[in-house]
């Protein structure tokens, strides 16, 4: 077992060139981690989301029971579309990104070998971003067809501005995966069930998802108190671009809650990696 | 050929609370192409400074640069030329042994047809072939630690990290590692190696240095070390009693450099064997005699000199 060239020392210095290709390396990582986990992937994306549908706008119905219609004259089953499309993608956010992140810091320490990539680590960080990101898109993207095609009652998706549409699915893309950034490095493995009760449920349940945000004019306090959520600008965004007969907020106020969302909790997130990978 | 590694004067605090400080002026070189064994006791601040060396710990203050680049001021430029390997199994479990090492030269810059060709070569070298396709989950201790030096030297680094190699791992694998390492040392690599054993520090390292509570003692050739006793061999007694008048005794003794209390009796380091073994144990022999070992200064004994403590203390 003998090691020939190993005192050659790399002469060659740091270009953007050397960081794109070990930036595309912890890519194709992910990407081959994704491939062999896609099973997986899409029972854990679409069981919630599937589910809901299929109770809300199937089984209630057909037994005669539920709310079947909503504001603007829109059924209640189009009016989830968008918010189960934002819950899919914010799901994907927090499993993909947040769970092996939690794990991979607190217990096994296997991300040592990416920190040691030679790249700034924040480029790390920066990259679980993005490929959570990319995931979560591909999660809004299973989630649609089901919930669009399970409900007896009528589906009215139209986009017409398409984009406006592209550039919300982007920022709450982005959001979803920023989120998942932060909380993947602010809990440690054994708070991961605390942190589904005291954060994931909380947004799941007050974003905007099974009711348009306008519609809480009548409970002013959980109408303000609820703008906290990233969720809400997601399902919002994406109720004005996918069902945009159904009431929503004006297009300038989520763009830049999403903005700034996904700013505010990416930085949390690559501080948080930082704060975690060197001390 | 400047040094591969120099460490001036390298404090480290960790923020508390409380504050811990584990280092206090660490000074060292390490030398291109040399096999250099940092030796101390658990806590000794063996960990921190191959933290520091490796860009995953900051310097509270000093200067450490490898290969000329300074850890703080250019950690990527340092990452590119260092190989780490850690005592935690740090192999991404998401991947297969060969994913482990193909994907760690694709973040060291290498194209599709180089990783592969550089991973295929390495699991070669390493008699890992057959477990290419094993998930990095399912590797016992000793595979494991395998594939993970494999992979520290996948990109060709300059200076190799092996911090406490053989923790955890059974005799087997243990020897198994330090003949991968000695295999290293014979394609010219250059290593810093930490250990609490001090076996290997002895059997792989050119020049050792002897770290305790976050400050380096001695630095030296393991035999310049142990001449540096000016002791050839060292006898345990252990005695039912030990007490003043028993060191005093033996002091008296020709040939005897040093006596020290130990646990269970006294040491004693000497120049000679003949002759001095018969009346030692005649001076026991009143303290109740139980057991005499000799044998020759080794690493611990130049820790215990320099300590006054075991190296497992």
């Amino acid at each position: 077992m003998t090691e020939p060239n190993l005192v050659r020392s790399p002469g060659v210095s740091l270009s953007a060139f050397s960081t794109t290709s070990a930036v595309w390396g912890l890519v194709l990582r992910d990407l081959r981690v994704l491939r062999r986990n896609f099973g997986p992937f899409v029972v854990r994306t679409v069981m919630n989301p599937m589910l809901f549908v299929f109770v809300f706008t199937y089984v209630l119905p057909r037994i005669g029971q539920g709310v079947t219609s909503g504001p603007g004259g829109a059924t209640y089953a189009t009016i989830l579309v968008p918010g189960l499309v934002a819950v899919g993608m914010i799901f994907t956010g927090i499993s993909a990104v947040a769970l092996p992140l939690a794990m991979e810091l607190g217990g096994t320490r296997e991300i040592e070998d990416r920190v040691l990539a030679p790249i700034p680590v924040e480029l790390v960080a920066i990259e679980k971003l993005c490929f959570g990101a990319a995931q979560a898109t591909l999660g809004g993207a299973v989630v649609l067809p089901l919930v669009t095609f399970i409900p007896v009652t009528a589906v009215h998706v139209r986009i017409e501005d398409w984009p406006l549409f592209l550039v919300v699915l982007v920022l709450a893309s982005l959001a979803a995966g920023a989120l998942g950034l932060a909380l993947g490095t602010a809990v440690r493995p054994q708070q991961i069930g605390l942190m589904f009760a005291v954060v994931v449920t909380p947004i799941m349940f007050l974003g905007c998802v099974y009711y348009p945000w306008a519609m809480l004019h009548v409970i002013p306090w959980l109408q303000w108190l609820v703008l906290l959520n990233p969720l809400v600008y997601m399902s919002e965004g994406l109720r004005a671009t996918l069902t945009p007969d159904v009431p929503h907020m004006p297009t300038w106020a989520f763009l830049s809650a999403l903005t700034l969302a996904t700013l505010l909790l990416g930085a949390l997130g690559v501080r948080g990696f930082v704060r975690r990978t060197i001390s | 050929m400047p040094p591969a590694l120099t460490i001036v004067g390298l404090t480290k605090t960790y923020e508390g609370p409380p504050p811990v400080t584990a280092l206090f002026g660490v000074e060292l070189s390490v030398e291109a192409g040399e096999i250099f064994g940092l030796l101390g006791p658990n806590g000794a601040g063996k960990t921190t400074t191959v933290g520091v060396c490796t860009t995953r710990v900051r310097p509270s203050g000093g200067v450490v640069t490898v290969n000329g680049f300074d850890v703080a001021r250019n950690p990527a430029e340092v990452k590119r030329r260092i190989g780490v390997v850690t005592q935690h199994n740090t192999l991404d479990r998401s991947c297969t042994v060969w994913e482990n090492l193909y994907y760690h030269c694709r973040y060291f810059g290498m194209s599709g047809t180089d990783a592969r060709a550089r991973t295929d070569a390495l699991l070669e070298q390493f008699r890992l072939t057959d477990r290419a396709s094993a998930m990095a989950m399912t590797l016992s201790g000793g595979l494991a630690q395998r594939v993970q030096i494999a992979r520290s030297i996948a990109h060709h680094p300059a200076i190799l990290f092996l911090d406490e190699p053989t923790a955890g791992l059974d005799p087997q694998s243990r020897l198994q590692l330090w003949e991968l390492v000695e295999g290293l040392r014979a394609g010219g690599i250059t290593v810093l190696l930490t250990t609490h054993y001090m076996e290997e520090a002895e059997r792989l390292s050119d020049r050792v240095a002897i770290i305790d509570h976050g400050k380096v003692l001695i630095v030296g050739t393991p035999a310049g070390l142990k001449q540096g006793l000016g002791a050839s061999t060292v006898c345990e007694v252990s005695v039912d009693r030990v007490d003043e008048s028993l060191l005093q005794a033996i002091r008296t003794l020709p040939a005897v450099h040093e006596v020290t209390r130990t646990e269970r009796g006294v040491r004693v380091l000497t120049g000679v064997r003949d002759g001095l073994l018969p009346r030692l144990v005649e001076v026991a022999l009143g303290y109740g005699l139980t057991d005499v070992a000799v044998h020759e200064p080794t690493l611990e004994t130049v820790f215990i000199q320099m300590t006054g403590r075991d190296l497992r203390d």
